[in-house]
């Protein structure tokens, strides 16, 4: 006998990752999917968007890691409000983990929230965490294979930063195929060459962020009508 | 590892429908998945043997058909799919469309007893 389901896998994550949308939507917070692979720079790019933001936006971070808080303490040294979030071995984060985690921030005091997802180019892609949009590192050493290699991560995320971009004239990476591999599965996506040791390419960067964060909490800035 | 999350999925969206159409025994379980989901078919009948052991799951077979990547673009009206590699509206070239299909990820249908 056939039984007809029809019923969506990870349903659930979705229907999480909505709830969380419509509370940041009312609580005019916006929520930034920060993802790449371990030592691609997402803590270092964290705290470069930090100091590029912190005088116009109140931020606050939440740090995805398998196990520890190094990249905690490294937030918190900054004076930001600042989460970890373990989750214990698993190699992404899901929205039910963020919607547990959010009432320790205070979302009336908060304009920005950076989630920094657990490093890998897999499985974080696959699971909606209620972000406004996502930005998705890669790094000079790993190769201009990358997004040829994984191209849902690269596929579903708004802006693209290749990050140790001072690290050019040291590797094979031919940023020409990388961007043309990006453009060919995300042709709206948003590229950015940038290091953030040097903060090259990152005033470009800050000045996208500034144009997302507004679109979703604009009202706020504006205040009441 | 987030196969394992999916299999659980895929369970948590068999199970109960068999349960309550009562069926005794799931045989199939016939998925249905968008190309561009980045979810590895593979992997998945790997985890689910482990994940139905001593289920009405146990032993059933996974079977999927993978759903083609569909757009529909603004600026020419075309709409429907695109076999060509690169994601632009094979019609115009344009690249303001909307993914309408590809994306998915469900439990289509049972075979059961």
């Amino acid at each position: 006998m056939e039984i007809k389901v029809v019923k969506q896998i990870l349903a659930w994550n979705e229907d999480v990752s909505e709830s969380i949308r419509r509370l940041t939507e009312s609580k005019h917070v916006a929520i930034i999917n920060i993802m790449g692979s371990p030592g691609a720079g997402k803590t270092s790019l964290i705290k470069a968007v930090i100091s590029g933001l912190r005088e116009e936006y109140r931020i606050g971070v939440i740090e995805g890691d398998i196990a520890g808080q190094i990249d905690a303490e490294a937030i918190d040294s900054l004076g930001i409000p600042v989460v970890q979030l373990q989750t214990d071995g698993a190699c992404h984060i899901e929205a039910m983990s963020i919607e547990k985690i959010l009432p320790s921030f205070d979302l009336d005091a908060l304009d920005v929230l950076l989630v920094e997802n657990i490093g890998n180019l897999v499985c974080p892609a696959e699971f909606n965490i209620g972000e406004d949009f996502r930005v998705s590192i890669l790094s000079i050493p790993e190769g201009d294979d990358k997004v040829a290699k994984y191209p849902l991560m690269f596929a579903t995320t708004d802006a693209l930063v290749l990050n140790k971009y001072d690290m050019l004239p040291y590797f094979d990476f031919d940023p020409v195929r990388v961007e043309n591999d990006a453009r060919d599965i995300n042709p709206r996506v948003e590229i950015f060459p940038v290091s953030s040791k040097d903060n090259s390419g990152i005033p470009e960067l800050l000045c996208w962020l500034r144009k997302n964060i507004d679109k979703k909490i604009k009202t706020k800035r504006e205040g009441p009508v | 590892m987030h196969e394992l999350a999916i299999t659980e999925g895929i369970m948590e969206a068999a199970v109960p429908a068999a349960q309550a159409a009562g069926a005794k025994k799931i045989l199939e379980i016939r998925l249905k998945i968008g190309e561009l989901s980045g979810v590895l078919p593979e992997y998945i009948q790997e985890y689910f043997g482990i994940v139905s052991k001593g289920t009405i799951a146990e032993g059933a077979k996974l079977s999927v058909t993978r759903i083609p990547v569909g757009i529909s673009c603004p600026d020419c009206g075309y709409k429907g799919e695109i076999k060509d590699k690169k994601i632009r509206c094979p019609e115009c070239g344009g690249t303001d469309f909307k993914i309408i299909s590809g994306r998915e990820y469900y439990v289509d249908s049972l075979e059961v007893e």
